[in-house]
């Protein structure tokens, strides 16, 4: 396994081939290897990427600590359902709506962004969770006196994505092969993946990036070093609620149904702990937690299937189980792991690092009495 | 010529007055010392010039105000910090973080240069480079955070208790530094509550109690003063 793996670091051309064929082939080898189902799956899997690249610059990149993502991502999502359903006889394109949608979101993270500048760590948190919330609350009772949203029931018969005049929820038929509606997506959504990737990316390693990471170190520093710690903040919350506004637009075209009720908190806490787990600040790590915490919850259904054929009934509730598993992990996680499961380059270090600390102290006096 | 004046300075929090109207120079070439005991508003001065706290009064840097500007844009005009308890960014490598020192420049030639520069003058930090800023000792710490401050290649630094937290041999290492730095023509204002040291570098040095200027003249001349001697030099 190792020699293969070197073998390809060696020709990174052919890895690179090797990895898009496998990403191509992905949804047609999940679908004859566990069905059509985990397809759906796997287009969840990119949505939350999506949702957890985004975050990771407000809270990797930039240190703020977010917990009320979801809420742009409920404002990308309300934007497209808006614009293309029968809710006001609007059906905009999906390229002219994702736009839009991402614009509204990135003005709204301004918005929160304004008021919390001079927030940081817990009072932060505090005030996005309560952004989430009213935000929430907000999409749940705009039906009344005008109906914006709908309030509870939501926004149904959503337009589907349609590229050149096929409409991605109907399966498309190519060379004699039949293409579910749920591969198509997958491809959709692997196309701006990719994108955001390549954008967060070379986001970590520009100017803002730098500032970025200044800033998450030490704020008064940061502004010592010529930083204008007041734009640089506000960008990053704007590119963060971009990315989950994109997400939240891709989701409700998909699912064709937008309610608050997608929207909860829990959904927030979800994607934060998506980042930790895979290793903040990390793109590897961010896209390995996202994966698995998308992949494990659906996998851990077939407890229940398990404990039916075993013990003839339902003896714990897998979604329970869920829940359980998930906090158990998290805890594991925190004590042996606490960098994350691919941690960034300097979480590493700084955690090989430590060790040394006492001796240089030492050295460095010699030094000065020399 | 003075490089920077400032006139009527006072910073405020809320309602206590940590500065209350504070007139003094630094000329070009100069450099100038700040001393006073803990509490005296020295930082609060030094946080007000820089635009890090709201500050009220006229300062002057070069020919221009720089009333109402916003920390970066007088960073950018060529004013540098040593943040009082040095500010590294702990978990950049001590090249990252002397990068982000010279964050406002765009000469990729200047740059390099003055990297050399500073490593010359600081070989403990070339030998560490590729190391966290947060695993150094205290004292390389501080020389990190002076380095940094340099590579923004700046007309004024301001230095906020440098010899805060470390051992003697390192203070003594440092104000070592400090002269060098001074020596290559660097314009310095240094806060400090080390009265001893601080006056034996300087040229001149102001007096600060409670919020305002109570003394101030040569530094030689200062450090005679009986009334230095006795309240900060502990005779």
């Amino acid at each position: 396994m190792r020699t293969a793996l070197d073998a390809l670091r060696a020709r990174p051309r052919l890895a690179f081939a090797l990895l898009a064929a496998l990403l191509v082939a992905l949804p047609f080898l999940v679908g004859a290897g566990l069905g059509n189902s985990w397809v759906r799956v796997l287009d969840f899997v990119l949505l939350y990427i999506l949702l957890a690249l985004g975050l990771n610059i407000v809270v990797g990149y930039a240190g703020l600590l977010d917990l009320g993502f979801i809420a742009f991502y409920a404002i990308g999502a309300y934007v497209y359902a808006l614009l293309a359903s029968p809710h006001f006889g609007l059906h905009l394109p999906f390229w002219a709506i994702l736009p839009i949608s991402m614009a509204l979101a990135g003005l709204f993270g301004v918005l929160l962004g304004t008021p919390t500048l001079r927030l940081r760590g817990d009072y932060l948190a505090i005030v996005t969770l309560g952004f989430h919330e009213i935000i929430r609350i907000f999409l749940n009772n705009l039906n009344a006196p005008y109906n914006l949203t709908n309030g509870p029931q939501g926004i149904n018969l959503i337009d589907p994505i349609t590229i050149g005049g096929h409409a991605l929820s109907r399966p498309l038929e190519l060379f004699g092969v039949t293409v579910p509606s749920t591969y198509l997506y997958y491809y959709v959504f692997l196309a701006f993946t990719l994108l955001v990737m390549a954008v967060a990316i070379r986001l970590q390693d520009s100017r803002l990036g730098r500032a970025w990471a200044a800033l998450r170190e030490d704020e008064v520093a940061a502004a010592a070093m010529g930083i204008n710690t007041r734009n640089v903040k506000l960008l990053a919350f704007a590119m963060g609620a971009t990315f989950a506004g994109l997400a939240g637009g891709l989701f409700a075209s998909f699912q064709g149904f937008v309610s608050p009720e997608s929207f909860s908190l829990w959904e927030s806490f979800l994607v934060l702990c998506m980042i930790v787990l895979g290793g903040m600040g990390h793109i590897p790590g961010v896209i390995l937690g996202a994966a698995l915490l998308t992949v494990i919850p659906e996998a851990l259904r077939y407890l229940g299937d398990l404990q039916r054929a075993t013990l003839g009934h339902v003896v714990l509730d897998p979604a329970d189980l869920r829940m359980l598993l998930f906090g158990i992990a998290l805890v594991i996680m925190m004590i042996y792991r606490p960098a994350g499961l691919i941690p960034s380059r300097q979480r590493k270090r700084e955690l090989t690092a430590r060790d040394g600390v006492a001796e240089q102290e030492q050295a460095s006096l010699y030094d000065a009495k020399a | 010529m003075s490089l920077l004046r400032v006139r009527g300075l006072k910073v405020a929090y809320g309602g206590i007055h940590a500065v209350r109207g504070i007139d003094f120079e630094v000329g070009s070439g100069e450099l100038v010392c700040l001393i006073g005991a803990n509490g005296a508003g020295k930082s609060s001065a030094l946080k007000g010039i820089m635009g890090l706290v709201r500050a009220q009064g006229d300062v002057h840097f070069g020919d221009a105000s720089l009333r109402r500007l916003p920390t970066d844009a007088i960073v950018a005009r060529g004013m540098a910090l040593v943040p009082e308890g040095r500010g590294i960014f702990g978990r950049l490598t001590v090249a990252e973080n002397l990068d982000m020192g010279a964050y406002c420049r765009r000469d990729r030639e200047g740059i390099r240069a003055d990297l050399a520069r500073v490593y010359a003058l600081f070989p403990r930090l070339h030998e560490r480079r590729a190391q966290l800023g947060g695993t150094l000792s205290g004292g390389e710490q501080q020389m990190l955070a002076i380095a940094r401050a340099l590579m923004a290649r700046p007309r004024l630094l301001l230095l906020d208790e440098p010899s805060m937290g470390l051992a003697p041999l390192m203070v003594a290492k440092i104000y070592e530094t400090i002269a060098a730095i001074a020596a290559e023509g660097v314009t310095l204002l240094l806060v400090e509550q080390n009265a001893h040291l601080a006056l034996k570098v300087s040229q001149r040095a102001y007096v600060m109690e409670s919020g305002v200027i109570t003394l101030h003249g040569p530094a030689a001349q200062l450090a005679c003063d009986a009334q230095v001697r006795s309240a900060y030099l502990g005779e």
